[in-house]
């Protein structure tokens, strides 16, 4: 078995990374807090792990190396976005390494494989990007909590703004698979005129044409579309191609800063909606932008600021226990406090540990450096909570 | 459906086809002449694009990056053949298929160390910009129709080297009978190179072309992979003719499949589940083609070998 060397190898890189492993911590006896970090950071959609990590990373460099005061010491899983290699790579973390946090996660699926396996650790779950629908109802969890966002909420947002803009007749375009098909649920949540066509393509799809044919066939008020990775890239840059762009185009989790230095001027003045955007005007969004583009050379996405945000939700809840992380409930308690000062702005926890925030429309813009990024155009949903709160009994602490 | 969109629908499954034909041909040459399943020919289309990407960008010419390109990606396709492929010619077709999809999982995560995991982007020659338009509202992209004006010349320039030429005479009599070409002196090692280098290079050249419209990224050969094998399947292992044809027939297969047959299933289906079932039944089309042609033609199209 190679995994568990590798992992201890990137842990002894990390921990070095922030000035860990030489003793320049005083009291050497406080003990470090294990985070163990999952991300997909291989394959096709390794961006976006990259960018959960680094955001992540950043918040430590901000905090001194430090959650709570105490040392903080991550040890980085690749989930490889395979649902039982993730499983039994967080299993080795548990067991051996014996973190005491399990932090990030890119897809869903991948939550929804290692949910049971780390809850029923009695080991406390954060996901800063996954937010699908179970867990936020039915399936909520105390050990659980998301700092990014349940998926509908995204979608539902850009049913709002097709209705405030008074789009009558909207062309649909998804991948043929369960997020796909919640997408265009979550539109229609809120959007109130008509779907002229909705069109499923495959997964793999590499090429458009075929449907950017209709579309211009159909001449719709405006194109709803969820195309994540590489898919939204080829997508962009065809529609613009096709000579499109003049039919607004509405999108979520399609462009962001993780694909627009691939998607470039192709993608100016597309709309997306968000719970973050790097020209958000507040002082610690300021800060994490600032310093995160340059340690790392790109402009964050909303996964690195979600991480980031996690990192700096983490560090709230264990100085609030003064260290402790034997108590459970104390330290659910301080969770569910969210007593930090969040990239976003407006922030706390629901009832079944999901966010209540706002919800924004952003737009694709060239800033005066020239690179590209997205901007807030104006706030779509305020204090918006998920709609399976209701549905969620969660066990008292 | 009118018959401007179907003239564009039909466009796009030509351009597709010869995108297709390109990486195909070289897997059928590969396949044909050595006997050699090489899984990692879609690592050549992806390093193709990888290079025309960056030679691009480094030189600030998409014709310069596309002339520089070539040459890079004949290279890495004869170090590749040096390095690992060379050692299989004479193993069975499980070692070569279990190797060669190694080399799959090495480059691409080769290609994440020295690129990064985002998409890279290559920008359209401003020669090439812009469209004619096809139907009202619609513009079919001119970098789109030089794609299968170059596909075409390929093909042409593939043809006269096969056909033609006393090199294509071997290649051919290689397909055939390779241990009879290799017994009256031919060098077969040093054939075998010639082709493998040369279908990198096509392949490569399809990833260049492919860059500015399709997104440079990890494992975006994997792919088409696929639906070469089932091209050259199609047309039959070895042919070139074949798999000219057969490109173009799964290119317009996806392409018009896409776009009738939701329609077609909205006659006797529940529009929400027609177009699920038809988005589905459209991905499957090309499969169904396959097995319909192998199952009145198990050599394909055009068989090469009679023996």
């Amino acid at each position: 078995m190679t995994t568990p060397r590798l992992d201890r190898r990137q842990l002894l890189a990390t921990a070095a990374a922030f000035g860990l492993a030489a003793p320049r911590v005083a009291r050497a006896q406080a003990q470090a807090v294990r985070i163990g970090f999952v991300a997909v950071l291989t394959g096709p959609q390794a961006a976006l792990g990259t960018q959960l990590r680094d955001g992540f990373q950043q918040g430590l460099r901000h905090l001194d190396g430090k959650l709570g005061g105490r040392p903080a010491e991550v040890v980085v899983i690749d989930d490889e976005l395979k649902p039982d290699v993730a499983v039994t790579k967080i299993r080795a973390a548990i067991e051996r390494d014996k973190v005491d946090f399990v932090v990030g996660v890119v897809f869903s699926n991948i939550l929804q494989a290692v949910f049971r396996p780390v809850t029923e650790s009695n080991t406390f779950l954060i996901s800063t990007n996954a937010g699908p629908s179970p867990f936020a109802g039915r399936g909520c969890h105390p050990l659980f909590f998301a700092t990014s966002y349940n998926n509908d909420q995204v979608h539902a947002t850009m049913g709002q703004v097709a209705r405030d803009e008074g789009y009558k007749r909207v062309f649909i375009l998804v991948p043929n698979y369960q997020a796909g098909r919640d997408a265009v649920a979550g539109f229609k949540s809120r959007f109130q005129g008509e779907v002229v066509d909705e069109v499923y393509v495959p997964l793999t799809q590499l090429d458009f044409s075929a449907e950017l044919a209709r579309i211009a066939a159909v001449r719709p008020d405006a194109l709803f579309t969820f195309m994540p990775g590489g898919l939204g890239v080829n997508l962009v840059r065809q529609y613009r191609q096709a000579g499109l762009a003049n039919i607004p185009f509405l999108s979520t989790f399609t462009v962001d800063e993780a694909t627009l230095p691939a998607q470039g001027e192709a993608a100016l003045g597309f709309l997306h909606a968000a719970v973050w955007a790097p020209n958000l005007d507040n002082e610690q969004n300021r800060r994490f932008v600032r310093d995160f583009e340059a340690q790392y050379g790109y402009v964050p996405a909303t996964y690195a600021a979600q991480s980031y945000d996690g990192a700096m939700l983490l560090d709230s809840a264990i100085r609030k226990v003064d260290g402790n992380l034997a108590d459970k409930a104390a330290l659910r308690r301080a969770l569910e406090a969210a007593d930090f000062r969040s990239v976003r702005g407006n922030f706390r926890f629901g009832p079944n540990h999901y966010p209540v925030q706002d919800f924004w429309l952003c737009r694709v813009a060239r800033r005066p450096d020239g690179k590209f990024q997205t901007e807030a155009v104006r706030k779509v949903l305020e204090n918006n909570a998920d709609p399976h709160v209701g549905e969620c009994r969660m066990r008292p602490a | 459906m009118s018959w401007s969109l179907l003239l564009v629908q039909t466009l796009n499954g030509l351009q597709f086809g010869i995108l297709l034909f390109l990486i195909a041909a070289g897997l059928t040459l590969v396949f044909g002449v050595m006997d050699f399943i090489n899984l990692a020919h879609g690592v050549q289309y992806m390093l193709g694009a990888y290079f025309g990407a960056s030679l691009a960008a480094a030189t600030g010419s998409f014709w310069l990056g596309l002339l520089l390109a070539l040459p890079a990606a004949l290279a890495a396709g004869l170090l590749l053949e040096f390095l690992v492929f060379r050692h299989l010619y004479d193993r069975d077709h499980l070692a070569q298929v279990l190797a060669t999809f190694g080399v799959i999982l090495f480059v691409n995560q080769g290609v994440k160390l020295v690129w990064g995991a985002a998409p890279l982007h290559m920008p359209i020659p401003p020669l090439l910009e812009g469209g004619v338009e096809v139907m009202p509202g619609l513009q079919y992209p001119i970098y789109r129709l030089a794609i299968l004006a170059a596909g075409l010349a390929a093909a042409l320039l593939l043809w006269f080297l096969v056909d033609r030429t006393r090199a294509g005479m071997l290649v051919r009599a290689g397909a055939t009978n390779p241990e009879m070409v290799s017994a009256l002196g031919v060098d077969i090692r040093r054939l075998f190179m010639l082709v493998f280098g040369f279908g990198a290079m096509l392949a490569g050249f399809a990833g260049v072309m492919a860059a500015p419209i399709l997104s440079v990224e990890p494992g975006m050969g994997d792919a088409p992979l696929i639906l070469a094998f089932v091209v050259i399947v199609i047309g039959g292992i070895g042919s070139i003719r074949g798999a000219f044809v057969a490109a173009l027939l799964v290119g317009l297969m996806d392409a018009l499949g896409r776009a009738v047959v939701p329609d077609l299933m909205r006659l006797f289906l529940a529009p929400s589940s027609a177009r699920q079932a038809g988005a589905a039944i459209a991905s499957m089309l090309v499969y169904v083609l396959m097995a319909a042609v192998l199952a009145f033609r198990p050599a394909g199209l055009f068989p090469v070998r009679t023996g």
